[in-house]
């Protein structure tokens, strides 16, 4: 248990917490544009689309009154804008931008590029709904589009979460051994526009945290010039992508020093996930984003009856903590995984898929229910996931497709 | 401008030897005739096409100065990011005062006229500091020959061909040249292959302007068109001969031919040189190639009215 809980994190652990903050009322858009404001990136390519258009609209006024050095391209659509930021990322220049859904969606054939690069640009994504039908409210349709592209995946579960992520996104994707790219996301509407108290730290903290970049490389360097992008045939190919997965194995260690460094000097220290009642849970709710917020008082509820519930609220989703989670989840004799998505493989959606994947690998078979819950914004209510801990809890193992996978509150 | 003695002997720019083009294909000559005319080292982006494969086969590259392809139908929004970034490095100091760079993107007809144009658009109207290149060989050539917007009308191509019903592309190309000037970009024009003193001279001219600029260069493709790989230079020269590919540039707004066609050759010429219209030279196709003509001829006239040629 004990190395588990190092890869889970945990607040106040610092003599950092007994120093003056500064909170402020903040919608997780603000956060993050504040968060792009104090880490000051020399380019930003941008292009508006809901839920997250608010975050590059602030930072524009951040440019324009000469808060910030960036300089800010316009582009004509989220596939030039990450193009843009490939070609600004490849000339050495700190890199940012920010998306949802349909954008994202767009950007996905540049995605896998900026990731083949090995370009460290960071992205603030806000998880909204894929179309059809068309809607712009809150699922992960879009985010685990590109959860196989090569990007660090960081999951945020309100705004607190969303500003420290972006910071700490941009270290992570900068770590010589990671050089990948990283987005933070938020969830649509009920993050990105649902106002909170957070705590903003000071610029120069900020500065000092994210330090100097220090590109791998750049193609306004004359003095060494080189061709990147080249036609990659049968003999190459595979060790350019063999080189990006051991970037995204060495990110499991990045991102627990960038967690434990960022504890020490802001006070929340950062894993891979964070477990609320784990140690007795003999029913365990796994979740992403603002969910796990909402289940906290569930979790809270049920211990209230005598209901030994517990929560395990996964931040990082590439790298998949595998090996971890399940160490963390292996006393758990039952497990309702929340996925805010469907993967249409007809068997469970990404979260649970990822899951159950690293239980067979451990040799753990706990009684797993999968439910797909929430997609185009659809409410979730507490005594929602209530009922779903109970429903896990009581339920005899799952037989089949309809008992292992359940679409909740759809009508059906 | 370099005259071509000078060119050759800075041989410090461009492609190097030993890339992997076809015999008789233009865009070598194209990147030499272009590069060759830049006092600063350039920064280079290309689309996904003949040109960047045969540059550059990994480990392998022809390239003398820094090039970057990422996609196909980005040319133009990679090179915004590189020569953004350019400039806020610049600003910072965190680059050499005295150092000066151009930015050049490259894209085929394909990857300009139809899916790179929206990017096209968006770099010329942002007024970035940069050179778009079209190497226009009126076709996708890099996938097998398939009919793109630049495909001249009755032009065979393999999803265009000349069949028992419809003999080839059905349209006129679309008219990029001055879809790029009503953006008001400091500079956009039509050059050819086949004249590479007035190739030269619009890229001296180029490089001297800040601001966005385009150059629309028309170049044979022996495989796409089934042409003699030795007649390259006479075919491009045709192409501006029989008026089917004028060669004019704008600057600032003002429309000026760099090539006065005093007598104009029938497009029947143009099409004898090539297997791509061979169909069209059948009598049943008479009717076609008199309209063909008809609309070349118009478009000339045009052109030349813009130019204050008028006739």
């Amino acid at each position: 248990m004990e190395k588990a809980i190092e890869t889970m994190s945990s607040s106040g652990t610092t003599g950092k917490a007994e120093q003056k903050k500064e909170f402020q009322a903040r919608t997780g858009n603000e956060a993050m544009a504040e968060a792009m404001r104090q880490i000051n990136p020399d380019v930003c390519a941008a292009y508006p689309i809901t839920p997250a258009t608010e975050i590059v609209q602030i930072f524009a006024n951040f440019v324009n009154d000469g808060l910030v050095k960036t300089e800010f391209i316009t582009v004509e659509s989220e596939h030039s804008a990450m193009s843009a930021c490939i070609g600004s990322a490849s000339s050495g220049a700190r890199t940012m931008t920010a998306t949802s859904s349909q954008g994202l969606a767009l950007m996905y054939e540049m995605l896998y590029i900026a990731a083949g690069y090995r370009l460290p640009i960071v992205l603030a994504e806000v998880n909204r709904a894929l179309s059809s039908p068309i809607n712009i409210h809150c699922d992960h349709s879009d985010t685990m589009g590109g959860r196989d592209s090569g990007w660090i995946q960081l999951f945020s579960e309100n705004a607190q979460e969303a500003y420290d992520n972006l910071i700490q996104a941009v270290r992570i994707a900068e770590h010589p051994d990671v050089l990948l790219p990283a987005w933070a996301s938020t969830d649509g509407f009920i993050i990105s526009h649902g106002m909170e108290n957070i705590e903003i730290y000071p610029d120069e903290a900020v500065r000092q945290f994210i330090g100097e970049y220090k590109p791998a490389f750049t193609l306004l360097d004359n003095r060494k010039p080189f061709t990147l992008g080249a036609a990659d045939l049968q003999d190459f190919y595979f060790e350019h992508r063999r080189a990006a997965y051991e970037g995204m194995r060495a990110a499991k260690k990045v991102i627990l020093e960038i967690g434990r460094e960022f504890g020490n000097k802001f006070g929340t220290t950062y894993g891979f996930f964070e477990g609320v009642h784990l140690e007795d849970a003999e029913v365990v709710m796994v979740a992403l984003g603002s969910t796990a917020g909402t289940a906290r008082v569930a979790i809270e509820n049920l211990r209230e009856r005598g209901i030994k519930a517990g929560l395990l609220k996964l931040r990082v989703f590439r790298p998949f903590p595998a090996e971890e989670l399940v160490k963390a989840l292996a006393h758990v004799p039952a497990i309702a995984v929340m996925d805010r998505s469907d993967s249409f493989n007809a068997q469970a959606g990404p979260l649970a898929t990822e899951i159950k994947s690293a239980l067979y690998d451990a040799g753990q078979h706990p009684k797993l229910i999968n439910y797909i819950y929430g997609l185009g914004g659809r409410d979730i209510h507490f005594k929602e996931l209530e009922q779903i801990l109970e429903q896990t809890l009581q339920a005899g193992e799952p037989k089949d497709l309809n008992s292992r996978v359940v679409y909740w509150g759809v009508r059906e | 401008m370099q005259n071509l003695k000078q060119m050759s002997s800075q041989n410090k720019v461009g492609l190097a030897g030993g890339h992997r083009a076809c015999a008789g294909c233009g865009f070598p000559q194209i990147i030499k005739m272009i590069y060759g005319q830049s006092p600063a080292p350039v920064v280079t982006t290309c689309a996904t096409g003949c040109m960047e494969i045969a540059t550059t086969i990994y480990p392998f590259t022809a390239w003398r100065g820094n090039f970057i392809h990422s996609a196909f139908e980005n040319s133009a929004a990679t090179i915004s990011g590189i020569e953004t970034a350019y400039q806020a490095l610049k600003k910072q100091g965190r680059l050499p005062a005295e150092q000066e760079m151009n930015f050049v993107a490259i894209g085929g007809d394909g990857g300009t006229y139809d899916i790179g144009l929206q990017a096209l658009s968006g770099a010329m109207e942002r007024r970035h500091n940069i050179l778009y290149i079209c190497y226009n060989n009126e076709a996708y050539m890099n996938t097998g020959v398939q009919r793109s917007s630049a495909t001249p009308q009755g032009g065979h191509t393999t999803t265009s061909p000349a069949g028992k019903v419809i003999p080839g592309k059905i349209q006129f190309p679309k008219d990029l040249t001055a879809i790029i000037a009503a953006h008001d970009v400091v500079y956009a024009g039509q050059a050819s292959v086949g004249f590479h003193i007035d190739l030269m001279r619009k890229a001296d001219q180029i490089f001297g302007k800040v601001g966005p600029k385009f150059l629309n260069v028309y170049t044979p493709c022996r495989l796409g068109w089934g042409s003699d790989p030795a007649q390259t230079m006479e075919i491009a020269r045709l192409a501006v001969e029989t008026c089917l590919w004028p060669i004019y540039e704008v600057v600032e707004g003002r429309w000026k031919l760099t090539r006065k066609i005093k007598e104009k050759k029938p497009i029947t010429d143009f099409y004898k040189t090539q297997n791509r219209f061979r169909h069209l030279l059948k009598p049943e196709n008479e009717t076609l190639v008199k309209q063909i003509q008809e609309e070349v001829d118009r478009r000339w006239h045009d052109l030349l009215q813009r130019c204050g040629e008028g006739a």
